[in-house]
């Protein structure tokens, strides 16, 4: 037996059948450049007014965050974190940079004790106006947030402008900064 | 000052492979002959200087020189040195230069060597060679300047992905790519036998070592990024159909079917024209592969930076290159005289089975990752998995394994099954013995008891070529061969055990709690933050244990990287000799989940996960017997070309 391939019988037409194949291919792929897929995910939310939410306050003697005061025609920067969480210290210089800067930051702090909160604000300073404690995740996810830290950017009327996921690093401070100003208009 | 140079060694190189070109077309014609005494020097010229361009890369990436875009870009002062050298390699355009250096530098090596070919072939394939590597100098140079400048120069660049800062990914890569590109010299062995219809056992032999290294680099580079998926995911799976993995498995599947073709065409001179087009679509898969991987129109957990110009550009370049091989293949195959004739039940009947049945492999992998393309032109979002792949992939695999275990002591030309029942009686038996067995125990799927019993039959199968055979003048290709497919029977019993009998658990529990999975129970002591060059992470401490013994400690790690911003499970592994224990942490249990609040459950994944190591052992076996066999035929090589200089010497002795 000699292979298909090679035999005579199989007729000239399989020779091509390769290249046809190619060409086949080389037509869809070409197709596809000129209609890429739209693979992007954007934030839900921003755009979204801020789900409604009435948070306990996390320590005694500060309140807790009502999602009312969002709207009271002020921008504010709600920022998700807890005392558990490290890359919260590794933000919290920005956040102090932005609270000195004018911008009200609100917490949710989340799954957390008043003492590992407490030593937290000691250690790493504290820029919080309100902090609501987010005992058991729900308002987290309900902004649609699935870590910490993470950080909104609410206008005037209460709607989310921007969402910034993971911690705010030293570079991004400007950057963040330019949302306030952009929410402010 | 480096950048420039780098830029500038590009051009030039990119010249010498159009004077190449050029040369070794115009070298063919009666009227050009004298222009072929430069392109072999030509070609070994090229070569360096596409080398010295990537050392100039390496060194803007080792010195973070960030007025580079590419540096800016892909990496950060911060990265330990290793990772800025592997920066260099680690994106689009540094891997694009990577790819034309080691063909330039394979092209060089080839010019300089191969003497036993007819030069106006040797000629043909140099041209050959040189016209892909121009389209790939024209991309580089055009679409993707690896030596762009920046200004201003940027304080600090973007970092490297996380997921690449890894040791075994810096160097997984390269090792595909020097695959890809060994297979880039068989597709230009193919050109020039095509273009001088020069396809015998000769071409075969010059171009099998090209194969083998290629196949052995392929074999590497697939094992090693089937196991970095395994620990670095952290998803616990070791193969996931990916379009990524899949485009390094579609030439590999191609190489090792022109492998045992052209083991064929140079032992028995059959096969000629399967084994010339088998050479150009190894490379032409590679080229596919790369394509689809870094055009963007595929989705892949590997995201590579998407350009849709590029993607026109290199789908031009396969037009051409691919396009135009395929061409002169119908054109040229059907005056490519016929081979030797064989019986059905022979080594070249076995060969044959091998190489449909690979073929066939191919195409069901290349349809499955190219379906959702289709689909998605016709306006539906579907993706194809194992579901698909692998029973359709076995449909194939197994005939072509059981054909395995038989072929190897099959002789030339024609046998018959009765010469070879006795030896083949006892993986026979073992195989028969391993099904029973299996059923015995129950609730193990078809295609993991198929595997596990053809795994443990084509152990006795793999060795039955070295019977009779006096061990120690048995040649090292025989060898390879019998390490190669004893790997493929022990890589067999680790995927079959692997999806038999693992056991997975996640579990929520808190500090000094213990959970037990499959033969270990596993303590949570400890959880405590650690700190990286780049990175934060909460690492876990587990106390495992088995039976009486003392624990061990594993730690795997949720690490947060802060350039770019990214969150990732570092698992631990605890290597035993019959199986591994897989450790991943997860967050601080929800909780929702928990029921109350700060009750500070932590979650943990873990697997026991039994000889699935074995997967990756039988990789490397398979690429040691490539090595062997390499060898065995470098050496013979090497022997063959002593001996003619030894005859000349004494010729001219004589004629004195």
């Amino acid at each position: 037996m000699t292979p298909p391939q090679d035999s005579p019988q199989v007729g000239r037409w399989a020779i091509w059948l390769p290249l046809a194949l190619f060409v086949g291919f080389a037509a869809l792929a070409a197709f596809m450049l000129r209609h890429p897929a739209d693979n992007t995910v954007d934030s839900k939310l921003v755009g979204q007014p801020v789900p409604q939410f009435d948070l306990p306050p996390a320590l005694p003697g500060r309140p807790g965050l009502d999602s009312r005061v969002l709207g009271n025609g002020k921008v504010h920067l709600v920022n998700i974190f807890a005392s558990w969480c490290v890359p919260c210290g590794v933000e919290a210089p920005q956040l102090q940079a932005l609270a000195r800067a004018g911008v009200p930051i609100e917490g949710i702090s989340v799954r957390d004790t008043t003492e590992a909160l407490n030593q937290f604000l000691d250690r790493n300073g504290d820029p919080y106006q309100r902090i609501g404690a987010d005992d058991d995740g729900k308002v987290q996810l309900a902004l649609g947030s699935s870590g910490v830290p993470e950080t909104f950017v609410v206008d005037g009327e209460g709607i989310i402008r921007y969402q910034h996921i993971g911690e705010i690093r030293p570079e991004q401070l400007d950057m963040i900064l330019a949302k306030v100003r952009e929410a402010q208009q | 000052m480096m950048a420039e140079l780098g830029l500038a060694a590009l051009w030039l190189a990119a010249a010498l492979a159009g004077l190449q070109l050029v040369a070794g077309a115009l070298a063919l014609t009666t009227r050009g002959a004298s222009l072929g005494a430069i392109v072999r020097p030509v070609a070994f010229v090229q070569g360096l200087l596409a080398l010295l361009a990537f050392l100039c890369l390496i060194w803007v990436f080792a010195q973070t020189d960030l007025s580079v875009k590419l540096v800016a870009l892909n990496s950060h002062s911060l990265k330990p040195l290793i990772f800025k050298i592997a920066g260099a390699w680690g994106n689009h355009e540094g891997s694009m230069l990577l790819w034309v250096t080691v063909m330039g530098l394979a092209g060089g090596f080839v010019a300089l060597v191969e003497r036993r070919l007819p030069e106006p072939t040797m000629l043909a394939t140099l041209a050959g060679q040189a016209f892909v590597s121009l389209g790939f100098y024209a991309f580089l140079l055009m679409a993707s300047n690896p030596f762009e400048r920046l200004n201003p120069v940027p304080v600090e660049g973007n970092g490297l992905n996380p997921l690449l800062q890894d040791l075994g990914l810096a160097f997984h890569p390269p090792t595909l790519y020097l695959g890809y590109v060994g297979l880039s010299i068989a597709f230009s062995f193919a050109i020039g036998a095509l273009v001088t219809r020069q396809v015998g056992p000769e071409f075969a032999r010059a171009m099998r070592p090209w194969v083998l290294g290629a196949w052995i680099f392929l074999t590497l580079g697939i094992t090693a990024g089937s196991y970095w998926a395994y620990y670095e995911l952290g998803w616990g799976g070791w193969w996931f159909w990916d379009p990524v993995e899949n485009a390094s498995l579609m030439p590999w599947l191609a190489a090792t079917a022109l492998l045992h073709s052209a083991g064929v065409l140079a032992a028995r001179d059959a096969l000629r024209a399967w084994t010339v087009m088998l050479g150009v679509v190894a490379f032409s898969m590679s080229m596919i592969g790369t394509f689809l991987v870094r055009s963007g129109i595929l989705t892949s957990v590997h995201a590579f930076a998407v350009d849709p110009q590029r993607g026109s550009f290199i789908l031009a370049l396969l037009a051409i290159n691919i396009g135009g091989a395929l061409t002169l293949f119908a054109l040229r195959a059907a005056t490519v005289t016929e081979g030797q004739r064989f019986a059905v039940v022979s080594r070249e009947g076995a060969l044959v089975v091998n190489n449909v049945m690979l073929t066939a492999i191919l195409g069901i992998v290349l349809f499955g990752t190219l379906y959702p393309l289709f689909a998605e032109a016709m306006g539906a979002k579907v993706s194809v998995g194992p579901p698909y792949f692998n029973p359709m992939g076995a449909l194939f695999a197994v005939p072509m394994l059981v054909v395995m275990a038989v072929g190897p002591v099959l002789r030339w030309r024609r046998d018959t099954l009765e010469r070879n029942g006795k030896a083949l009686a006892l993986p026979a038996m073992v195989a028969v013995v391993g099904i029973g067995a299996l059923v015995l125990i129950g609730g193990v799927p078809l295609l993991p008891l198929l595997g596990l019993s053809l795994g443990v039959a084509l152990i006795p199968a793999s060795v039955l070529p070295l019977r009779d055979r006096d061990l120690r003048r048995t040649p090292l290709p025989i060898w390879g061969m019998v390490l190669a497919h004893l790997g493929v029977g022990v890589a067999l019993i680790g995927m079959g055990s692997e999806s038999a009998f693992s056991v997975e658990k996640l579990v929520a529990v808190h500090k000094g709690e213990t959970t037990h999975v499959g033969p270990w129970s596993v303590t949570l002591a400890d959880i405590e933050p650690v700190a990286g060059p780049n990175w934060t992470a909460l690492e876990g401490v587990l106390q495992v244990s088995r039976g009486k013994a003392d624990p061990v400690i594993l730690r795997p790690q949720s690490r947060n990287f802060w350039a770019p911003p990214q969150q990732t499970a570092e698992s631990a592994l605890l290597t035993r000799w019959n199986g591994q224990l897989y450790a991943v942490l997860g967050g601080e249990a929800p909780g929702a989940i928990a029921g109350g609040p700060g009750d500070g459950r932590w979650q943990l994944r873990l697997w026991w996960k039994p000889f699935v190591p074995l997967i990756w052992l039988g990789g490397v076996l398979i690429a040691l017997g490539g090595v062997l066999a390499l060898l065995g035929r470098v050496a013979a090589d090497l022997r063959r070309i002593i001996l003619r200089d030894k005859i000349a010497y004494r010729r001219e002795r004589q004629g004195r």
